[in-house]
């Protein structure tokens, strides 16, 4: 099953590497990965989607966890959450097939970012099903280029404080 | 103290850090990049470099530095070949829980990434082989880092931190302040077990009918071997160890059934196979251990005991698990133990075991490994640091050496490194100085360290280093007889090992060789009188041996192989 687990990082030289190097060297999956700052100068968000049964995720977040940079590790799978990303389109087009490929982007309510004579590039912003979805509608026409951001993801509700790691026992 | 608030080289806050770490050796070799620590070296007074001959000889002696004091152990070397050099070493720490701090030196910060002269990106070469590692950027960080890097190496559970020292930043100067507290808010370590999970653990343990303790290398780190004596001895509970674990609890006690898993006692074995519960004391449940995961202790409920959160559910999903230090959580145990269970009728099955299949060799007149590790148990009455090497040498000296006191077993376990016996008794040496100090070495792996010989002999350390000369890579040996058709491809070392003696006395170590088990006792005394210096014994035993009993990688207990059907003899 997928998860999506969010970490919170110190900003500090080789920390994503650190992330990164533990998934390879552990053997766990990175279907997509997303880093960016946070509402705190010296802590990064890193948003992982990953893949395994139960041991394999109880692994994942407790070797996260034992990582020294990171401060606080959730999978956000267990709880009520948003999540979004970010899709960069560019299909084959021609005369017949334009007019289909604008209701498509209206119908997954995209932008037109790009227009030659033979590509038109959709931007699509949503839950990753969503994208999933569009990018299926469209490759019958042919996906030149495609370019994904991986999924962002945060906690419905009230912000939990940045404190310190969670306590497994 | 005196050199607070002044302005000082990275060289000057180096050495001031460390001597508020209470550092008392480095193990260490120079080169271009630590030029400038090496100068300040020279003058230092209040700790002693060790100059080894070999990056890796440093790392493994300050392992064997820190296994037998339980302090931190320091290494110090050049950037690039010297600090690859290390990697090994460190690899071996970390899977071993080893705590030492290795710095390396790295060339000038503009030059990092240039391909300059001796650069290699030690950080990213050792990240996923260290507990945490730093390059210090920056002056300002340089105390700060030295610091919090004994700080992780040192707590919870412990493991190597490389610390890689630019150029520029040890010749550059700051203001030194010394951090005494370190927060790092990414790192907590829980030692203090949950109340409710160490009730529910005793209310199981008192149901229980046929409990085993099953005690890992934790105990020992953790200090916690008096913990685990009175747990055991107040309620009678059977222990065995895993091969870090020999030493927290006295192997000559009726009590311990000795080590389990794939070279471990059958009576070890057969009672994890019977045990209706396992209480694992920091250990986590290696595959050496356990050999096939759906079989083994399948009767037992289970209760793990780890301060490292990761350990737990990771090979074998246990049913209660306790994340703490071991130490306190033994107390608390066996504090909570109001109605302990009643064992007799459990110890009395183990004995059976232990009359149906007993430890055995043959005795035939020729000289055996097993019987002179006997020869040296008697005579140290368990009582010495024992520092193993790789291979069937070191899973003898497992099975019949009688550890009687924690640190005093010192092996390569989780990584198998051969060579980590010459340097890493040394290491201890330094460590220890009221009790004996037994390198024992097969000749493969002796011959992978051997430089370090000079290490010990110019510096007088009484190490008896004692090679177990069976002419080939016998471990290797025994499984290409037992699962590769006997083909001896590249094991067999009789044309090609080189005379011990000559080793010896080249290193300038009085040496002595036999093969005769009438002569093992006088020269053991004789080794044992020898207490100002290095001295070295060559065992040549017999050829073809093997380690039983043995349970085939990834096999379970009932395919345990107890001795040889058709024994050979290779001449
Ligand atoms: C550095 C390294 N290389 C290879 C091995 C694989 N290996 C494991 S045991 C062994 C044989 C060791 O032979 P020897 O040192 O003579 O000891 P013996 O088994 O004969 O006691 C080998 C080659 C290893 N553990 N470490």
């Amino acid at each position: 099953m997928k998860h999506t687990i969010s970490i919170l990082v110190e900003n500090h030289f080789g920390a994503f590497d650190r992330v990164a190097t533990m998934f390879s060297g552990k053997g766990f999956n990175i279907r997509s990965i997303s880093i960016g700052e946070t509402e705190i100068e010296e802590i990064s968000r890193m948003t992982i989607v990953t893949e395994g049964d139960d041991q394999i995720i109880d692994q994942v977040v407790k070797q996260l966890n034992r990582l020294i940079d990171t401060i606080k590790v959730v999978d956000l799978s267990d709880v009520p959450r948003i999540e979004r990303e970010l899709a960069l389109i560019k299909v084959t087009m021609n005369k017949g097939s334009m007019e289909e490929i604008k209701n498509i982007n209206d119908i997954f309510r995209g932008n037109i970012v790009d227009i030659t004579n033979k590509t038109m590039t959709l931007e699509i912003t949503g839950p990753p099903d969503k994208v999933d979805a569009a990018i299926n509608v469209l490759s019958p026409f042919g996906i030149k280029e495609l370019a994904r951001s991986g999924v962002v993801a945060i906690k419905r509700g009230e912000q939990s404080k940045i404190v310190k790691k969670q306590n497994l026992s | 103290m005196e050199k607070d608030s002044q302005v000082l080289s990275g060289a000057d806050i180096f050495f001031e850090c460390l001597k508020r770490e209470k550092v008392e050796y480095i193990f260490g070799y120079p080169g271009g990049a630590v030029l400038k620590l090496y100068e300040h070296l020279y003058d230092v007074d209040f700790l002693k470099h060790i100059l080894v001959r070999h990056e890796q000889g440093a790392v493994h002696m300050a392992e064997g530095y820190a296994k037998a004091s339980g302090k931190v152990g320091v290494v110090l070397v050049t950037s690039g070949p010297g600090a690859t050099n290390t990697v090994t070493g460190i690899a071996d720490a970390y899977m071993d829980s080893v705590p030492i701090v290795v710095f390396t030196g790295q060339v000038p910060s503009h030059l990092i990434g240039n391909d300059a002269f001796q650069e290699a990106d030690i950080v990213g070469i050792t990240r996923p082989i260290t507990k945490h590692n730093f390059l210090v950027r920056n002056i300002n960080e340089l105390a700060l880092t030295i610091r919090k890097a004994f700080f992780i190496a040192a707590t919870g559970r412990p493991g190597p931190v490389v610390v890689d020292l630019p150029k520029d930043v040890i010749n550059s100067k700051t203001k030194f302040e010394y951090p005494v507290d370190v927060d790092l808010r990414g790192y907590k370590p829980i030692y203090k077990g949950h109340t409710n999970q160490i009730k529910k653990a005793a209310e199981i343990i008192s149901k229980s009918k046929r409990p085993l303790l099953y005690v890992g290398g934790g105990v020992i780190m953790s200090g916690g071997t008096n913990e685990l004596a009175l747990l055991a001895r107040e309620n009678k509970f059977p222990v065995t160890m895993t091969l870090q674990g020999l030493g927290a609890f006295p192997g000559t006690d009726d009590l311990s059934l000795g080590m389990l898993g794939m070279h471990g006692t059958y009576w070890a074995n057969q009672a994890v196979n019977n045990c209706d519960l396992l209480i694992s004391l920091g250990a986590r449940f290696d595959d050496r251990v356990t050999g096939r995961l759906d079989t083994f202790a399948t009767k037992a409920f289970k209760i793990h005991v780890d301060i490292d959160p990761t350990c737990i559910d990771k090979n074998v999903i246990v049913d209660l698990p306790i994340v703490g230090d071991v130490k306190h959580i033994m107390a608390e145990i066996a504090a909570e133990l109001n109605s302990p269970p009643d064992t007799n009728e459990w110890l009395a099955q183990i004995k059976e075991w232990k009359k149906e299949c007993p430890m055995h060799y043959d005795n035939d007149g020729r000289l055996r490994t097993e019987f002179v590790i006997e020869k040296i148990s008697e005579k140290t009455k368990g009582n010495a640091v024992v520092v193993t090497d790789v291979g069937q040498h070191q899973m003898w000296t497992a099975q019949y050496f009688k550890y009687n006191y924690p640190r005093s077993n010192i092996t390569s376990g989780g990584l198998g490194t051969m060579g980590f016996s010459v340097p890493a008794a040394i290491g201890a040496s330094f460590a220890v100085q009221d009790r004996p100090i037994i390198s024992i070495s097969g000749d493969g792996g002796f011959q992978m360290n051997m430089q370090e010989l000079i290490t010990a002999s110019y510096n007088k350390v009484p190490v008896k280093f004692f090679i177990i000369n069976n002419s080939f890579l016998g471990m290797v040996r025994q499984w290409q007889e037992l699962f590769h058709a006997e083909k001896y491809s590249f094991t067999d070392l009789r044309a090609s090992n080189p005379d011990f003696m000559k080793v010896g006395e080249a290193f300038n170590i009085e040496s002595y060789s036999t093969e005769n088990p009438n002569e093992v006792d006088s020269l053991l005394d004789k080794a044992f009188s020898i207490n100002d210096r290095p001295v070295l014994i060559e065992f040549k035993v017999v050829k073809e041996d093997m380690v039983f009993p043995m349970v085939p990688s990834g096999g379970s207990i009932s395919d345990m192989i107890v001795k040889r059907l058709n024994p050979k003899r290779m001449t």
